[in-house]
């Protein structure tokens, strides 16, 4: 094991190791915490929960979005739950069961004590969140309502209607700007962050260009928190939003950070289809659907029949038949690896034939078209807008897509990347969900960091630090922005004759041919090839209109898609070191007979923290072995 | 059904062009040509930037983010209408199949006092932000919250509080209302709140801060004429301004002062 990789995680029996960590950590006198201040870059959920919280405390909070408003981060268009271990419906949930899936959901590649605070705080999310005012679906008796979600035997989660990312972070950012109010927490919307600034090598500010007027600009702090999400977009198609990027981390990355499981990303099995050449992005359709959704196919191959033509006996409803126990609410990888078997044998349906049906017929049947309508009204709205067919008539056509990732940048148990000083919450880091995140998690994962483990640890690390005053006018800063300035310059004057965009589909459609559902060594080697053919064909042949002293969405693009050319290397990079198959990660070579994942947990129970090298250089490995001592290391079944 | 249909569509654009807000700004023609049915109509702009920018020009500047209806990001007139012709649809939303060949479409800013243009379609709405920070939200710090279900809350209480907490902070409402008035926004936020038992004890304050910001920001009043309510993709309805106005009229009648320096 690398000596650089110290998980900090407190000794002692797995349920108590958060209670006594925080009792032993250093806590910030009230008059010191206005002393101090903290610079959060993100604004969903992890990042404005975080701010919030900070903000509360007494610390100053500067917060950074992209977006032109903190309620628009992409946290917003979360469907279906969060989980919490409430037990509120008696079936026999407990913290310890919440902790025990969501580490075999992972497939064992999650660091157990990270999982086991996770779902004890579980429990303290939905009461804040009930007491901002977040609107929950609710029974007739006014209690909370539940349901389940993949990888679960018991109902668990916690929604409101379709739009439970929406609400979740709006009550964020209420609380957020409750503290703007207060003037404890200062915005700085329409911001990108560009660099990392690290000064005695802590983590002391950050450089940002501001979208609007061109700007680079300086700001300092005593630590800096990055909630900058996911990178899915990489593949260029996914279901996230336009803007989400790997940028902040992947400078951040680039400056001393490692990036850990980069490879684990996951792909959701109800995605709208691709449907043309100019499609943007893809739209999910909730996992909740697969409550009372059916997922099938024709059992023969070619059958092009409209679906209410082909009989029941005719149908193959593979989750149901391959994982009887959990059926059509298997785990995500599994439920899209299913879907993708189904349509390389030709029973794919639709149009293009790569799609898999998901029928409400029966559930309308037992439970009449209202109460389906009551549950998943906006879903339905939403699919019949895009597709322009009614999914209470004909099932809904779904494939795989993008859609989370759960590697990013490595942190310890106080959310501590490997500079000191900088912190790394919600999808942005990669600590709870192993290669595999179970649905209705990540939210619950967000706003834990948010609101309560980094106002702890980072009040533990101020505690312990010295960190003197700090000028923007310091020579660490000037050079970044200097460095900034100049890669900004030399994108703007390549006058190239191809699209930012062109560069990016190009690199989705490689990432997800050879780094996508399933992988090899020979594609993936082959990947690494034309990546970085086509990050050196960008930087001569890339064509960035306009100018860089105003609003520029195509520089803006620039820069990301800039950083998703190196990133997707190390992605395969990763891929191609893990022998084994594992939760999102399969590997062709290391499956059983039944094509289910093979994991090789002799070589590869670790995690993968890469740290960088130079562009187009190999990045170094190094490995923080997992240890499981609460569940024991099996083969994942779902059968 | 998506990805059957191989119409193509040629379409005249009519944009809203300004480099700046410093900017005088002009309509200008643009020809949208082999565009898919299946498309959404950012994925149409999309298309049209790729030519665009092929030719050397500026592409059109326009918010997007989520395009699935929910960020609340994109918005501007298309033939006069917010979001365009659907009803409770958002412009990431509206396909292109709502549209024939040969349409003439023209693309125009939202346009209001408060939200100053910032280049073609794009304007600035943070004065949204700033309502909201003046008490649009409830005061409770983290980890003081008692157990989420000892407070239960009437189904419908709830449902109505979800509805209006629906609200994406567009602007479309603004933008239809010939007085530019965020009344329809503020209301949905102040109801979310009002119909909750966890909002009632700011609720006085709530108002009449949130509507005092409102007014300060420039918006206009209301002459109830409804159009926003029409306009909103989210189908806010306008019984959340009469609750407003209610809301208002009992917190002027009841306002009482706390004394200074007992409350943090
Ligand atoms: C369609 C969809 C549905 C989902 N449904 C569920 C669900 O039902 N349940 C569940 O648990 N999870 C769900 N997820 C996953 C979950 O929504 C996300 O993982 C989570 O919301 C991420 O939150 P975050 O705060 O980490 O990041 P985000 O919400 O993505 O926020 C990132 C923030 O960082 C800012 N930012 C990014 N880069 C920069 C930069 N360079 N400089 C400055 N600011 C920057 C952005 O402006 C934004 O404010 C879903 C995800 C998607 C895409
Ligand atoms: S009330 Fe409707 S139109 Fe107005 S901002 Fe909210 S969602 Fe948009
Ligand atoms: S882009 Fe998010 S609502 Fe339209």
């Amino acid at each position: 094991m690398s000596q650089k990789l110290d998980s900090q995680v407190p000794s002692g029996d797995i349920s108590e190791k958060w209670t006594k960590h925080k009792f032993n950590m250093k806590l910030v006198n009230p008059a010191n915490k206005r002393k101090h201040t903290i610079i959060v870059v993100g604004t969903g959920l992890a990042g404005a929960s975080a701010a919030a919280s900070l903000g509360e405390l007494g610390y100053n909070v500067k917060a950074f979005c992209v977006h032109e408003s903190p309620r628009r981060a992409h946290s917003v268009a979360a469907q279906g739950g969060i989980n919490a271990a409430k037990n509120y419906k008696n079936d026999g949930d407990s913290v310890y069961r919440l902790f025990y899936d969501t580490v075999k959901g992972g497939d064992f590649r999650a660091r157990e004590a990270n999982v086991h605070r996770l779902a004890e705080i579980s429990t303290s999310i939905i009461d804040q969140c009930v007491a901002q005012g977040v609107p929950f679906a609710r029974e007739y008796g006014g209690l909370l309502s539940n349901r389940s979600f993949g990888g679960a035997q018991v109902s668990r989660t916690f929604y409101a209607r379709g739009q439970t990312g929406q609400q979740l972070l709006i009550g964020a950012y209420q609380a957020m700007m409750r503290q703007v109010d207060r003037k404890q927490v200062e915005l700085f919307t329409r911001r990108e962050m560009l660099d990392l600034v690290i000064v005695e090598g802590k983590a002391r500010g950050i450089v940002v260009r501001n979208l609007l007027s061109g700007a680079i600009e300086s700001y300092s702090a005593d630590s800096v928190i990055l909630a900058t999400g996911g990178y899915s977009n990489v593949f260029f198609l996914s279901t996230n939003a336009m803007a989400c990027a790997v940028t902040a981390a992947w400078r951040a990355h680039k400056k001393g950070a490692f990036f850990a499981n980069p490879c684990f990303t996951q792909i959701h099995p109800t995605c709208i289809p691709v449907a043309g050449e100019m499609q943007s992005k893809l739209t999910l359709m909730s996992e909740s659907l697969r409550n009372d959704g059916r997922v099938w196919v024709p059992k023969t191959a070619g059958d092009k029949r409209h679906p209410s033509q082909i009989p029941d006996n005719e149908r193959d409803y593979y989750l149901e038949r391959v994982y009887p126990s959990f059926g059509n609410l298997a785990p995500r990888d599994i439920a899209s690896r299913q879907a993708k078997f189904a349509v390389d044998s030709g029973r794919g349906v639709g149009p293009t034939g790569v799609a898999v049906y998901l029928d409400f017929r029966d559930a309308i049947n037992r439970l009449g078209k209202k109460a389906i309508s009551e549950r998943y009204g906006n879903l339905f709205q939403m699919y019949a807008k895009i597709t322009g067919e009614d999914p209470y008539e004909v099932p809904m056509r779904m494939f795989p897509a993008p859609h989370y990732t759960m590697g990013g940048l490595w942190v310890d148990y106080n959310l501590m990347s490997t500079v000191p000083g900088l912190f790394v919450a919600g999808e942005a880091n990669f600590s709870d969900h192993g290669a595999n995140r179970l649905g209705a998690s990540a939210l619950m994962q967000g706003l834990a960091d948010g609101y309560f483990v980094l106002p702890y640890t980072i009040g533990n690390y101020l505690a312990n630090t010295k960190t003197d005053k700090l000028e923007t006018s310091h020579d660490a800063f000037k050079g970044a922005e200097n460095a900034v300035k100049s890669e900004i310059s030399k994108l703007m004057n390549i006058k190239g004759n191809r699209s930012v965009d062109s560069f990016h589909k190009e690199l989705g459609r490689t990432m997800w041919e050879y780094c996508g559902m399933s992988r090899s060594a020979e594609g993936l080697k082959k990947a690494l090839g034309d990546i970085s053919k086509l990050r050196e064909e960008f930087w001569t042949n890339v064509r960035v209109p306009g100018d860089a002293s105003y609003v520029n969405p195509e520089l803006e693009k620039a820069c990301r898609v800039a950083d998703f050319l190196e990133q997707g290397e190390l992605m395969c990079q990763d891929a191609l070191e893990r022998n084994e198959s594992c939760g999102g990660h399969f590997r062709e070579e290391y499956q059983t007979p039944d094509n289910e994942a093979k994991r090789d947990d002799e070589n590869f129970c670790h995690v993968a923290a890469w740290e960088f090298q130079g562009v187009g250089k190999k990045a170094q490995l190094h490995k923080e072995e997992l240890k499981f001592e609460n569940v024991k290391l099996s083969t994942r079944s779902y059968k | 059904m998506a990805g059957t249909s191989q119409k193509k569509l040629n379409l005249k654009l009519k944009v809203w062009r300004q480099k700046s807000n410093k900017d005088q700004g002009s309509f200008v023609e643009i020809n949208a040509e082999g565009v898919s049915e299946d498309a959404s109509f950012l994925e149409m702009l999309d298309q049209v930037n790729e030519s665009l920018i092929k030719k050397g020009d500026d592409p059109i500047a326009f918010d997007h983010d989520c395009r699935e209806g929910i960020c609340g990001s994109c918005g501007f007139m298309i033939n006069g209408n917010a979001h365009g012709p659907q009803k409770g649809t958002t412009v990431c939303q509206l396909h292109m199949r709502a549209f024939k060949d040969g349409d003439s479409i023209v693309l125009e800013p939202w346009r209001a006092t408060a939200f100053p243009v910032i280049k073609d379609l794009m304007v600035n709405r943070s004065a949204f932000d700033r309502i909201i920070s003046a008490g649009g939200f409830i005061s409770v710090d983290t980890g003081n919250a008692p157990d989420a279900n000892g407070l239960p809350v009437p189904k419908p209480d709830a449902d109505e509080a979800f509805a209006n907490a629906t609200c994406i902070g567009c602007g479309a409402c603004v933008a239809s209302c010939k007085n530019a008035s965020a009344m329809l926004f503020t209301s949905a936020k102040v109801s979310h709140l009002a119909l909750l038992p966890q909002g009632q004890v700011e609720k006085t304050e709530r108002v009449l801060r949130m509507v005092a910001q409102m007014d300060s920001e420039g918006f206009g009043s209301c002459t109830s004429t409804g159009a926003c309510s029409a306009a909103c993709p989210k189908e806010i309805k306008l019984t959340s301004i009469a609750r407003m106005n209610r809301e208002l009229l009992a917190a002027t009648l009841n306002k009482k002062e706390a004394v200074e320096g007992d409350g943090v």
